[in-house]
């Protein structure tokens, strides 16, 4: 146990329940929450937990700002989508986007690294900022190559389809591949977020905190900084393109509103801000709270305001229209009662 | 004699129309320990900084065993062999008073880059990160915060630091200020005991003159920027140059 979390624990009873419960849910939610929504959300959870989780690697632990974690998390996607639309159908197709967009990601990153975390963290972030927009700009105006605005659809492996049936059903599950693809998605997940786990309780990580807390000692004991937050950076861009190509994967359709939107990059930051920078089972509690609240926050305010209906007032302040507002709300009580998010409390209050 | 392991020639550097370190031309030797003294705003600190690299000179060279190494970055000199205790006290204040003195020694082992295994798992550098501890007394705290040490014992950290990175040239910058009166003499055992290793060298800047009769075989003076005395510790205390800046009085004046 101690070595697939990388020695590092939960150290509090209530976090590790929670982490339980968040895993023993997304590991049987096929079963638990049979329905084509509640399936789609857990996918969601897991490829976001992957992708906060990355950003967590490179703001949490390595103290650097970056506005360009979604055009990675795109790279990722379109990865997948470009090879299988030109390899057609095929695990090859995936294997060969999903790598390439994981080095593709890595190279940018390397790239603008290089150019920018030399000189001030500050310069790094208006360089992302740049290059995402860039980025977002030229994939819907290279529209013979990426499909513009409306993006790609295409087929992954036959196998991965919900067609392909490999049985009748299991406790009233239909096993087909729809049920296969969940499970690539929790599995390459899961195997992501360990590894990350694994990077930030390495040495490496140790010195990615370090210069986190104070640079300038980091650079007097020997460590060449601007190395160790380009390598941080590459890491975080390849595993942040590893969670696109997963979702790529499970949507069978990739466009610049899913995947590479500013908004996306917002939700990112509140999911890392919510569950607790620099912690990694942050970005577990973030991704969780946030997708559900995404997606059920209305519908609860919907139940919500038919309840109270009749009461001043009430039924307008609840009414589903009115989620956004209470998402902002929600937000600003969590970093007003866990400036260190919900983990840090968590630990905090052991 | 051996040739000197550090040399500083007319190093300079100029901030606007400011000199703060001005020509000085100095060779340091395998084995010695050599106090650096004058007056608030002398240059001591900037002159520390020209050569651990924190600044950059606007004339003149550094020299580490014959070596320029004027271009090269802090780390690189680190690595090096210059090795640096802060004034002002200068650490990882959230991470443990043992990871501290761990990152450094780990450093030295050259895992830095080093992605899988758990930080914590690797014995040999958690022994010799607590050996370092045990010699600045602090083994007791080594899982405690930084940020929650008393004052006195996170100057002592900043030396347990530096002896961790065990550079060829350590540079100590007050290292007891600030400390009570039963904590400075663990401080300046140490340094009395890297004086005993004959291949190691000190800098070190200090006002106390105690401190300094006690330890140091040479004393340099600097004043305004520019080196005003140079030689062995009771000829240059008993000289007019440190009577006289020890008094407040400006040289010019004399």
């Amino acid at each position: 146990m101690r070595a697939v979390l990388s020695g590092d624990m939960p150290r509090s009873r209530v976090l590790a329940l929670i982490l339980a419960v968040i895993l023993v849910a997304l590991a049987l939610a096929p079963f638990l929450f049979p329905g084509v929504r509640t399936v789609d959300t857990a996918a969601r959870i897991c490829v976001f937990v992957v992708l906060v989780a990355s950003y967590d690697l490179m703001l949490g632990y390595g103290g650097i700002v970056s506005f360009a974690h979604t055009m990675f998390f795109g790279i990722g996607a379109y990865g997948i989508a470009l090879a299988s639309t030109h390899m057609g159908r095929g695990f090859d197709a995936l294997i060969v986007g999903a790598g390439a967009g994981a080095l593709v990601a890595a190279a940018l990153a390397l790239v603008i690294g290089l150019f920018s975390l030399r000189v001030r963290a500050i310069f790094f972030a208006m360089i992302t900022l740049a290059v995402a927009s860039a980025v977002a700009v030229l994939v819907s105006q290279l529209s013979g190559l990426t499909g513009g605005e409306d993006g790609l659809t295409f087929q992954t492996p036959r196998a991965l389809s919900p067609a392909f049936r490999f049985g009748d059903s299991l406790l009233g599950v239909k096993l087909n591949g729809k049920l296969l693809v969940y499970y690539l998605v929790f599995v390459g997940a899961l195997i992501l977020f360990l590894l990350l786990l694994r990077v930030v309780n390495s040495p490496f990580g140790r010195v990615l905190q370090a210069i986190r807390e104070n640079d300038f000692r980091a650079e007097a004991i020997g460590y060449r900084v601007v190395y160790y937050r380009v390598a941080a950076t590459c890491l975080s861009a390849s595993a942040a393109a590893l969670a696109g190509s997963l979702y790529a994967i499970w949507l069978r359709y990739v466009g610049p509103d899913t995947v590479l939107s500013m908004e996306i990059m917002i939700d990112i930051l509140l999911m890392v801000v919510i569950g607790g920078m620099g912690t990694m089972y942050g970005a577990v509690i973030g991704a969780t709270l946030f997708v559900l609240a995404q997606n059920y926050l209305q519908a609860l305010m919907g139940s919500a305001s038919g309840l109270v209906e009749g009461v001043p007032v009430l039924p307008q302040l609840l009414s589903a229209d009115r989620w956004l507002l209470w998402l902002g709300v929600l937000f600003v009580l969590s970093v007003y009662f866990f400036p260190t998010g919900v983990v840090g409390r968590l630990r905090q209050g052991r | 004699m051996s040739p000197p392991i550090l040399q500083t020639r007319d190093l300079t550097v100029r901030f606007g129309g400011h000199v703060a370190v001005d020509a000085v031309t100095c060779d340091f030797h395998t084995g010695q320990l050599t106090a650096i003294v004058g007056p608030n705003g002398a240059g001591k600190t900037t002159y520390f900084n020209l050569i651990s690299g924190q600044i950059a000179a606007t004339a003149g060279s550094v020299r580490l065993r014959g070596r320029d190494i004027g271009g090269l970055s802090v780390a690189a000199r680190t690595r090096a062999g210059i090795g640096r205790a802060f004034q002002l006290t200068n650490l990882f204040p959230n991470l443990t008073v043992l990871e501290n003195v761990r990152l450094v020694v780990q450093c030295h082992a050259q895992q830095g880059f080093n992605l899988w295994s758990m930080a914590a798992s690797h014995r040999e550098l958690t022994d010799r990160a607590m050996a370092v501890l045990e010699r600045v007394r602090l083994a007791d705290l080594a899982g405690q915060t930084v940020s929650e040490l008393s004052h006195g014992n996170q100057r002592k950290l900043e030396v347990a630091l530096l002896i961790a990175l065990d550079p060829a040239v350590y540079m100590f910058d007050e290292p007891t200020a600030g400390m009570s009166v039963d904590e400075a003499p663990v401080v300046l055992d140490l340094i009395a005991e890297l004086k005993e290793q004959s291949d190691r060298t000190v800098l070190l800047v200090e006002h106390k003159m105690d401190v300094i009769a006690r330890l140091a075989d040479r004393i340099i003076v600097l004043h305004n920027g520019a080196l005003a005395a140079d030689g062995e510790p009771a000829e240059v205390i008993a000289s007019d140059v440190v009577q006289e800046a020890y008094m407040g009085r400006d040289l010019e004046d004399v």
